[in-house]
């Protein structure tokens, strides 16, 4: 059996039979990518751009049970930021635990009510750029999340939004299978900070389509719950148009398996994209990013920055490419993937990090430069400071907090930064030892 | 204060011994100098006192107050109040220096079950000893010795001896370089903080720190043993002399 046949029996047994209501942009639009997903099948473990992690319980027709996640007595995320909370349960939004959706100078709609409307402004933008990051690479369960989401928010900025709007993922079954698809833009010289935060699912899909319009600014912070069972494939997508700024970070703590995409494009001269993660896991821990960044245009920035603290067994992985096309004079690319391996207990082995940088470049007056490292704890440095009087842990958790600082100062938001740092300081003192 | 005996030292990795047998006293105010040639185990006893690792102590002990150190980990000798500053002090990128001092400082009155320093009186002491030190602002905040000089990061490390206080401060080569000037900042910084109870054991190759810094008690080490002991006139004869005369007389 050839591996495109074989890839075409996982996708069978993965969705079973799906018809779509063709009527209506939706369907159409779910149609169309159905007919992609079709064509490209589920990714194997022989995909060179799946060889670092195994989509086999992501293909799988079921998720494997999750176990809910109690936080015990940390806060909940971005509890102290005053937002406009959009709350799903299992992939289900919750009118009662959500804000109203009202808000000046966005317009929000959830992606359930919007099909009928013949006039959606997301009709332009659901799958429209998922459909072209298909191309030079196929990203199936993107194609799936378009074909197959059950709710989304569809978030059209038209001003200056007062407050960040915060999507809260929350997870009640232990078997749920959530496939959620957001569209977000930006319109010209408008704002926004989404805030993503929960566990969301046993299995989750997302999906977050962002066109950015010309002078437009985008920050995204995203968390991703703690749940140990957890597993994720996500695709933020992203069309940053002229002198427009994307900032977007991710915070990984647990979870037994992520896969992160990010596919961004550059198109409009004199814009910046800002891609930056934090991953912390400790034993049965699995964490992607996969990055894959053109510059289309000229004169453009883009910054990659993702650090991963690993223990006891736990694998990071980073794949992260900038195509610089023949017209993008000027740019300047920056990447940096690094991993700190923390002592653990060698029953369950080395914790392990698989990185593969990738420029390719069309353009002959461009700034690209790339760097990739792991490692352990500086003994020279932790020596110092316990010399100093600093005790062990508290001198390993400084020294893995400025190993992540990097990561963190991508934050623009000083609020925000020092939530997340209180967030890793927690996670360290659970991990210790 | 410090009370080493029959100290002996190997490298942990190798059979490779450093330290044969060191005896030293050092009284409390007192202040001691050991000179000595290279390779002689000077920065061995000072990395050994303050619990660095890769060395293994086959014989002896070093007392503080009292106290055995060579059970202790390193932050609880620090606590205990010894201090070691740096020959190569460390370069530690994303960790603020203030965020250091200050986490130091606390974590050694905790540990001594003392009340924490408030961030207003941190910051109204850490001021003052720095300005003394000619230490900037802009030092404080930058990462612990990330782009410092020479002389920068080692008036940073008398700053840190000035802010914890120690009762027992042991300088491995804290000249080395430094010019003239940046060392006798440094001295200024030493002799300041001199006092009835605070000893010093400054580890030095030449005798010209030694003109800013007056030991009482001057000790020639050479392969791993104090072979000579005396006042201050002993750092002078090396210094005209070498060690030459010296080895040849224990020899």
């Amino acid at each position: 059996m050839g591996l495109a046949q074989a890839r075409l029996e996982v996708l069978a047994a993965r969705i079973g039979s799906v018809t779509f209501d063709g009527d209506g942009w939706l369907g159409r639009a779910r149609t169309a990518a159905f007919a992609r997903l079709s064509a490209m099948g589920l990714p194997a473990k022989r995909d060179e751009y799946w060889r670092y992690t195994d989509p086999i319980t992501l293909n799988a027709a079921k998720p494997a049970a999750a176990a809910l996640f109690n936080p015990g007595d940390e806060p909940m995320a971005f509890d102290q930021i005053d937002s406009l909370k959009i709350v799903f349960v299992d992939g289900v939004f919750d009118a009662e635990a959500s804000d109203d959706l009202t808000c000046e100078g966005v317009q929000i709609d959830l992606l359930s009510s919007c099909a009928a409307n013949p006039e959606h402004w997301a009709i332009d933008l659901y799958g429209a750029l998922e459909d072209k990051a298909q191309n030079p690479i196929v990203r199936p369960f993107a194609a799936l999340n378009t074909a197959l989401a059950t709710e989304g928010v569809l978030i059209h900025v038209t001003g200056q939004v007062t407050k960040p709007i915060s999507i809260i993922y929350n997870q009640i079954s232990d078997s749920s299978d959530a496939v959620l698809h957001h569209c977000i833009k930006i319109g010209p010289a408008a704002t926004m900070t989404l805030l993503e935060s929960g566990t969301a699912a046993a299995r989750l899909n997302s999906v977050l389509e962002v066109k950015l319009c010309d002078g437009g600014k985008f920050n995204h912070i995203r968390l991703q719950g703690r749940g140990h069972d957890r597993r994720a494939v996500t695709h933020l997508f992203a069309n940053i148009g002229k002198s427009a700024a994307f900032k977007s970070f991710t915070l990984t703590a647990n979870g037994r398996l992520t896969r992160n995409e990010a596919v961004i494009d550059l198109a409009g001269s004199d814009a910046s994209a800002h891609l930056a993660g934090a991953a912390m896991g400790d034993g049965d821990f699995h964490q992607d990013d996969t990055i894959f960044i053109t510059h289309t245009a000229p004169r453009c920035e883009s910054r990659q920055v993702f650090k991963k603290v690993l223990k006891n067994g736990a694998v990071g992985v980073f794949q992260g490419k900038i195509l610089v096309r023949q017209g993008a004079q000027k740019t300047d690319g920056y990447q940096i993937s690094q991993a700190l391996l923390l002592d653990g207990d060698p029953a369950f082995g080395d914790a392990q990090f698989l990185a593969k940088p990738e420029l390719e470049i069309y353009a002959d007056d461009v700034k690209c430069s790339h760097g990739s490292t792991s490692g352990a704890i500086d003994d020279t440095a932790l020596f110092y400071l316990r010399s100093r009087g600093v005790p062990l842990a508290a001198a390993q958790s400084l020294l893995v907090q400025a190993f992540l600082a990097e990561a963190i100062d991508e934050i623009e938001d000083a609020g925000i930064a020092d939530d997340i740092r209180s967030r890793l300081e927690g996670w360290l003192r659970r991990h210790e030892g | 204060m410090l009370e080493i005996k029959n100290l002996h030292v190997k490298l942990e990795e190798e059979e490779k011994i450093i330290l044969r047998g060191v005896n030293l006293n050092i009284g409390a105010g007192e202040v001691h100098a050991i000179m000595g040639p290279n390779g002689s185990g000077k920065s061995t006893l000072s990395y050994v006192l303050s619990g660095r690792g890769g060395y293994q102590v086959t014989e002896g002990s070093a007392l503080l107050a009292g106290e055995e150190l060579l059970d202790m980990d390193p932050e609880a000798r620090a606590a205990a109040g010894l201090f070691l500053a740096f020959q190569y002090p460390v370069e530690i990128p994303g960790v603020g220096n203030m965020t250091f001092l200050r986490t130091a400082v606390n974590a050694q009155r905790k540990a001594r079950g003392e009340a924490e320093m408030s961030a207003a009186e941190f910051l109204k002491e850490v001021r003052a000893k720095a300005k003394a030190l000619q230490i900037d602002a802009e030092m404080l905040k930058r990462p612990v010795n990330v782009g410092f000089s020479g002389g920068e990061k080692k008036r940073n490390e008398i700053l840190q001896m000035a802010m914890l206080e120690p009762k027992m401060c042991i300088l491995d080569e804290t000249d080395s370089g430094l010019d003239v000037d940046a060392m006798k900042l440094v001295a200024e910084g030493v002799n300041a903080l001199r006092a009835a109870g605070r000893s010093f054991l400054v580890i030095t190759h030449y005798q010209r720190l030694l003109d800013h810094i007056t030991p009482d008690f001057v000790h020639i080490m050479a392969a791993g043993r104090i072979i000579k002991s005396g006042g201050p006139e002993l750092a002078i004869e090396v210094e005209n002399n070498g060690y030459a005369d010296l080895l040849a007389e224990v020899a």
